[in-house]
């Protein structure tokens, strides 16, 4: 792979779900290139597609049109296993994305064997030692571990395949500010260990700026304006609707609420 | 001053197991009136389990020396009394909205059910669809006949805040109820609580990890550690909390205008732990 080779590449990514009874126009024309080993954010309204995004890379939306490439290779909707491996998702909900039944272990332990890989042990141990778990967590269930344990083991889960591409959708958002920080520590320390890209949905405009290199704005099914986050932390974005996000990110002010506009 | 809406005087849940007593919420005390009261504090410090006691929805054990709302005890009441009370005088948003919809039932039959009380269908579905437009929801008449899966995490949270505001409770009990919406949507939806706390006398209380939010929006904030409540604040002067249990959290909250290379993390004290009496 050559050094100026994005990671990934997004033309025209466009997605409508038809549900019989309506069509929604998820994404309208979305493109976006991430260098290898940078750390994109992406932020916007709520139902503004970001997950969606997430989840054509992810390979759990095949109806798209448009072109991806990831490290060179056209994007198809049947991909093989070695892509599928190579692009990991960490879910947006916690408590729903780990079976309840199941055990650390087995959730570990899935991956590999859907992936017909042998060496589950050795793996498993790696993988919780870089999520900074002791092997004493291998034998519980998801109700039997805190909020940021069990977000360890949703990432460990996404780690333990070896992936290039991790995608994370709001992985803190259900965190204390404690566990925030370890969890944003942590996946700060694993993109350089393991030399990982990140895409990185989030609300908080301070956890992209902590975790993301840049970061692009979405509105209805749009992005509006793509930034470095430098410019972000110095509150320098340009697009009306980023200004808005800025504003309302310095807390609650019933006068800037009275001037926002549906831009 | 008149009479509070809630009283709450030395709450105490445990649960218990075959390994032992675990006591979550410990000598827990206050009282809330016409407000905006935050609870904040770490994972497991006991906000949800505080607040699902009110409703009398813990499946741990409750004991208080008074826990009332409007005057009224709400320690024993009957299933028909909760009925009376439970999502018309007071309601509750959950901290999982997913799993408080029912995944098989339209959003539109789920939100009619909620206000199943007063007027015609017709007037109710009208009712209805305002509130999801008050709650900024693109297009509400989608939203309406769709199902939990074909929202987006954010929508599903704005769909039970609408549920709510249906209900027209005098007791609100909001447990991280903007956690998945963008920043600007989370405002709106928290000035439509702000204008019910100011001009339908409603109290509310307010769970969040979000301390900066907390500082801007409450009147007033509890903040919990291990199920107690380690100190009191004028919400306005969060930032100048004493306690370092409080200094901690603020610390750990990443800064957009200066970020850290590694975010400090929460040291935590034993001696923080007042001893409780039995
Ligand atoms: N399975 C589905 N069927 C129908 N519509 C869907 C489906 N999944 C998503 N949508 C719609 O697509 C749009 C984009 O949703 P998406 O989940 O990508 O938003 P988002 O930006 O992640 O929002 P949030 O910040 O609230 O999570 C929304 O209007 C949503 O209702
Ligand atoms: N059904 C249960 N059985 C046993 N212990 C429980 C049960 N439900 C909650 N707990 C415990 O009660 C304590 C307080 O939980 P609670 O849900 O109130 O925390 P919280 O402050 O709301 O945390 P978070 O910010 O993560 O939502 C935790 O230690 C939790 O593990
Ligand atoms: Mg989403
Ligand atoms: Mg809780």
């Amino acid at each position: 792979m050559n050094d100026n080779m994005p990671m990934v590449e997004v033309k025209n990514l466009d997605v409508t779900f038809d549900t019989g009874r309506h069509r929604v126009r998820a994404l309208a024309g979305v493109s976006f290139a991430i260098a290898p080993g940078e750390s994109f954010g992406l932020v916007g309204e709520s139902g503004s597609g970001k997950t969606t995004v997430l989840r054509v890379l992810a390979g759990l939306i095949r109806q798209w049109n448009g072109g991806i490439t990831v490290a060179g290779k056209p994007l198809t909707p049947d991909r093989d296993k070695d892509a599928k491996r190579a692009i990991q998702m960490v879910f947006q909900d916690p408590y729903g994305s780990l079976h309840p039944k199941h055990t650390v272990d087995r959730i570990l332990a899935e991956p590999l064997q859907i992936h017909g890989i042998g060496d589950i042990e050795n793996r498993m141990k790696d993988t919780l030692e870089q999520v900074q778990l002791g092997a004493a967590f291998r034998f519980r269930y998801p109700h039997q571990l805190s909020g940021g344990q069990r977000q360890r083991v949703a990432i460990a889960r996404a780690l333990i395949l070896r992936p290039k591409l991790l995608l994370l959708d709001e992985p803190t958002s259900a965190l204390d500010v404690s566990i925030q920080a370890e969890v944003l520590n942590l996946l700060a320390k694993l993109r350089h260990e393991l030399d990982l890209t990140y895409i990185l949905v989030s609300h908080d405009l301070a956890v992209v700026a902590q975790l993301c290199h840049r970061l692009a704005i979405m509105r209805t099914g749009e992005i509006v304006e793509t930034a470095d986050s430098e410019k972000l932390a110095k509150g320098e974005l340009t697009h009306p609707y980023s200004r808005q996000l800025l504003t309302a990110s310095k807390g609650f002010d019933r006068a800037a609420i009275a001037a926002f506009t549906d831009l | 001053m008149t009479q509070p809406i809630l009283e709450v005087e030395k709450l105490n849940i445990r649960f218990h197991s075959a390994s032992g007593t675990n006591h979550v919420v410990r000598d827990v005390s206050f009282t809330l009136g016409r407000e905006k009261l935050a609870i904040v504090g770490e994972s497991g410090s006991g906000k949800s389990q505080t607040a699902r006691a009110i409703l009398g929805l813990t499946p741990g054990q409750v004991s208080a020396q008074k826990l009332a709302f409007d005057g009224q005890s709400l320690l024993g009441l009957s299933n028909a009394e909760w009925r009376k009370i439970r999502g018309r005088r007071i309601t509750m948003v959950m901290q999982d909205p997913k799993y408080s919809l029912n995944p098989v039932m339209r959003i539109g039959d789920q939100l009619l059910e909620a206000a199943a009380r007063k007027g015609s269908r017709a007037a109710l579905k009208t009712r209805a669809l305002e509130m999801l437009q008050a709650v900024k929801i693109r297009d509400p008449e989608r939203v309406f006949r769709a199902f939990p899966h074909e929202l987006s995490g954010g929508m599903g949270q704005r769909v039970m805040i609408a549920m709510m505001l249906v209900t027209e409770p005098e007791l609100l009990i909001a447990d991280e109820p903007t956690s998945a919406l963008d920043v600007t949507v989370r405002l709106q939806v928290l000035a439509i609580l702000d204008d019910l706390v100011k001009t339908r006398d409603m109290g509310l209380i307010f769970i969040s990890h979000d301390l900066n939010l907390v500082s801007t929006f409450c009147d007033r904030v509890l903040v919990m550690y291990a199920g107690q409540i380690l100190e009191e604040l004028d919400a306005k002067h969060l930032q100048d909390a004493k306690h370092p249990y409080t200094r901690g959290l603020l610390a750990c909250t990443p800064n957009l205008e200066n970020p850290v290379a590694v975010l400090p993390t929460l040291q935590r004290d034993p001696s923080w732990m007042a001893p409780v009496d039995r």
